[in-house]
């Protein structure tokens, strides 16, 4: 792309003009939004006094080719890399580079959990004891998208679907749920359209044909606010069985619903909201994998949280919010800093949902010290074991 | 023609803005590349002086767009005069005048309110345009904001279009409360204003607060420095550092913070603003701060 513009220049070098290019697509390598006017620009600036002086030259192109700090950050090695050669392996970074071996990846673990066919095939069949406090979403089930294929599976506890297709049904499901659930909270916004103000420039528009006298009157309100969603997801080794499904219900959830950011926790805290943005479900735990290496280890929730308060929550959390926390609570942190973390939290948001796949199993109380730290600061305490269950979120959302 | 980035930090100077090299390089581009400057950085760096540093020094006017949840075009482009407006229709009404030559009346020049994009293109002489906070704006907001910087030109459904009489320099400032758009970050240049080293914080409260000692000045941005390190709710900026400063000298305080560390810790509410941070920040750390500072 850069080469066809280049051809149209000639006043200087065609060596330095490949070097640019080489230069802007090793950028875009790595992350930066770069095109064809910057391009554009950067021959303008290398034709210009500053080239002579390679240190006024890095700050310029600085200024034209960052878009966000942390481009801004990364730059100067980037810069140095290419034009210098100096520390040349670590600086540039390929978006679709291959994790490194012998760290799991959020794709290795939910390939892992599909290719893993120990338990007999077809083992998809309803669980007894998973059913009976599934009645009461009976009603909104018949009327969703997708639900007839749902019916077995939906009632299924994820841990025990090791089919590859059927795990790969409940994916489908899951990013389809996200999806519908958007629609059906958009819609309900729409209709709720009768301003309390008065739409003078449209009333007077009007009025014209009726020689000035606003008969028509015509109103405006305050523009209902969607919905936005932060999620936070467990990714720690406790959290295996699930963290493939529960990936592909975020993913979908950041496709669909417009305002939505995701992180993913274990024992550091990773911002993985770009990497989800790709619309190809596969690619995108690629980009997950690659974002949150080491994920399957411990958990430390407290910390998690306290890093999400300190760096992103001015920024994702408004007052229209929902924090979503995807965790089986099993924390190996402190649970006073979580619960003075979760409190924190609380102060800012709109809503804490809690989800927790432990729910659905029999007899389980939320008595882990972490869980139970972090409980009185959460609005609902829901059971995410299987498909039914994530539905049922659903009414809950569209309150809000 | 082209001004170097020297000469342009040197007259920026001069309207009192300490400017670091990135940022005199961003500004000189600005007008090299006829693009808008995107300044991010944490509250209170001196991201909104710049651009009146700016107006100073080119010596136009500062046209000032405030963002904010909801700011639609009527607040940021035009809006039509209404209450004028339906007085004219009720005053034309007994002249006979045919319906449509109302509406060419009404809806003319006269009765248009232009608001700060819109007069930003119509100067005769080239304003600096700040739009301040585009965080805060609406996404759709953002769509045709770029729609106006990279076309420099508003169409008015009544009147027509209204070209640019002279391209305004634009000035952006974020904070960062929301993810701007990929559109708009590449139409922009792109500068992150960082809290300031020092020896510029030092030199910023000399141009800016009177009687101020060149040591004392060094002192207090050092020890500024440091706070900053400190685990804070609310890093303290540059604003702040003024704001203490002042409040120093008002004190009637000396010329070395070693000898006055009763005022020192006294005053720090200038520069700490919730009641997490004045609860951390006790005797003993201003103690070990000020240990730190030469």
């Amino acid at each position: 792309m850069a080469a066809l513009v280049l051809e149209t220049r000639d006043d200087i070098g065609a060596a330095l003009r490949m070097r640019l290019a080489g230069f802007v697509r090793s950028l875009r390598d790595s992350g930066f939004k770069v095109g064809l006017a910057e391009t554009n620009d950067a021959l303008a600036l290398l034709r210009s006094h500053l080239s002579s002086r390679p240190h006024e030259l890095k700050g310029a192109f600085r200024a034209l080719f960052c878009g966000r700090r942390s481009d801004w950050q990364a730059f100067d090695e980037i810069f140095d890399a290419y034009w210098f050669a100096k520390g040349l392996k670590g600086a540039i970074k390929s978006v679709g580079d291959s994790p490194k071996k012998g760290v799991k990846t959020i794709r290795e673990l939910t390939d892992a959990s599909v290719q893993t066919t120990d338990g007999p095939a077809g083992d998809v069949e309803r669980t007894a004891g998973e059913e009976e406090d599934e009645d009461s979403e009976a009603e909104t089930d018949a009327k969703r998208e997708g639900a007839s294929i749902a019916d077995n599976l939906g009632q299924t506890d994820f841990r025990k679907i090791h089919d590859p297709e059927a795990m790969e049904r409940a994916h489908q499901l899951a990013e389809r749920l996200a999806h519908s659930m958007r629609v059906r909270l958009t819609r309900r916004d729409r209709q709720k359209r009768k301003g309390p103000r008065l739409d003078l420039r449209r009333t007077i528009r009007h009025s014209i044909s009726h020689g000035g006298t606003p008969i028509e009157l015509i109103r405006k309100g305050p523009r209902e606010r969607q919905l936005r969603l932060v999620v936070l997801l467990d990714a720690s080794g406790s959290m295996n069985n699930y963290t493939g499904v529960f990936t592909r219900f975020v993913h979908g959830i950041l496709d669909n619903f417009r305002e939505a950011e995701a992180f993913l926790f274990h024992t550091r805290l990773v911002h993985v909201s770009s990497a989800l943005s790709e619309r190809d479900a596969a690619r995108a735990l690629d980009r997950m994998g690659l974002m949150a290496q080491g994920v399957g280890g411990g958990t430390k929730i407290g910390e998690a949280i306290a890093e999400f308060n300190r760096w992103h929550a001015a920024r994702v959390i408004h007052s229209r919010t929902c924090v979503m926390i995807l965790s089986d609570g099993y924390d190996t942190g402190d649970p006073q800093q979580l619960g003075a973390e979760m409190a924190a939290l609380r102060r800012r948001c709109k809503r804490i949902v809690w989800l927790n796949p432990l729910i659905g199993w029999q007899g389980y109380e939320p008595t882990a010290g972490g869980m139970s730290a972090a409980l009185p600061h959460v609005d609902l305490f829901a059971p995410a074991h299987n498909l039914d269950s994530l539905a049922a979120l659903e009414p809950y959302l569209a309150k809000l | 023609m082209t001004t170097t980035k020297q000469q342009l930090a040197t007259a920026l100077a001069e309207t009192g803005y300490v400017a670091d090299e990135g940022l005199a390089t961003a500004l000189v581009l600005t007008e090299m590349l006829k693009r808008p400057l995107l300044l991010e950085g944490e509250a209170g760096v001196g991201k909104t002086e710049v651009a009146k540093a700016l107006a100073k020094l080119e010596n136009t006017d500062l046209i000032r767009l405030q963002c904010y949840e909801g700011l639609d075009r009527s607040d940021a482009i035009y809006e039509w005069n209404y209450q004028r407006q339906l007085l004219a229709i009720k005053a034309h009404e007994g002249s006979g005048e045919t319906a449509n030559a109302i509406e060419e009346a009404v809806f003319s020049e006269k009765y248009l309110l232009e608001r700060p994009l819109l007069a930003a293109i119509r100067q005769d002489k080239a304003p600096v345009l700040l739009i301040d906070e585009i965080d805060r704006a609406d996404e759709e907001f953002e769509a045709f904001l770029l729609e106006i910087l990279s076309d420099y030109q508003v169409s008015i459904p009544e009147l027509g279009t209204v070209e640019a009489r002279s391209i305004p320099r634009v000035v952006l400032t974020s904070n960062g409360t929301r993810e701007l758009s990929d559109a708009l970050r590449r139409r922009c240049l792109y500068h992150y204003v960082d809290y300031p080293a020092p020896d510029r914080e030092a030199r910023i409260l000399l141009s800016r607060v009177e009687g101020l000692d060149a040591k004392l000045a060094l002192q207090i941005a050092e020890l500024m420095g440091n706070l900053r390190k400190e685990d804070l709710a609310k890093v303290p900026g540059v604003a702040e550092t003024i704001d203490w400063a002042s409040a120093l000298i008002g004190l009637g305080g000396r010329n070395n913070l070693h000898d006055q560390r009763e005022l020192v810790f006294e005053t720090l509410a200038c520069v700490l603003k919730t009641r997490e941070d004045q609860a951390r920040v006790t005797k003993d750390v201003t103690d070990r701060l000020l240990g730190k500072v030469a």
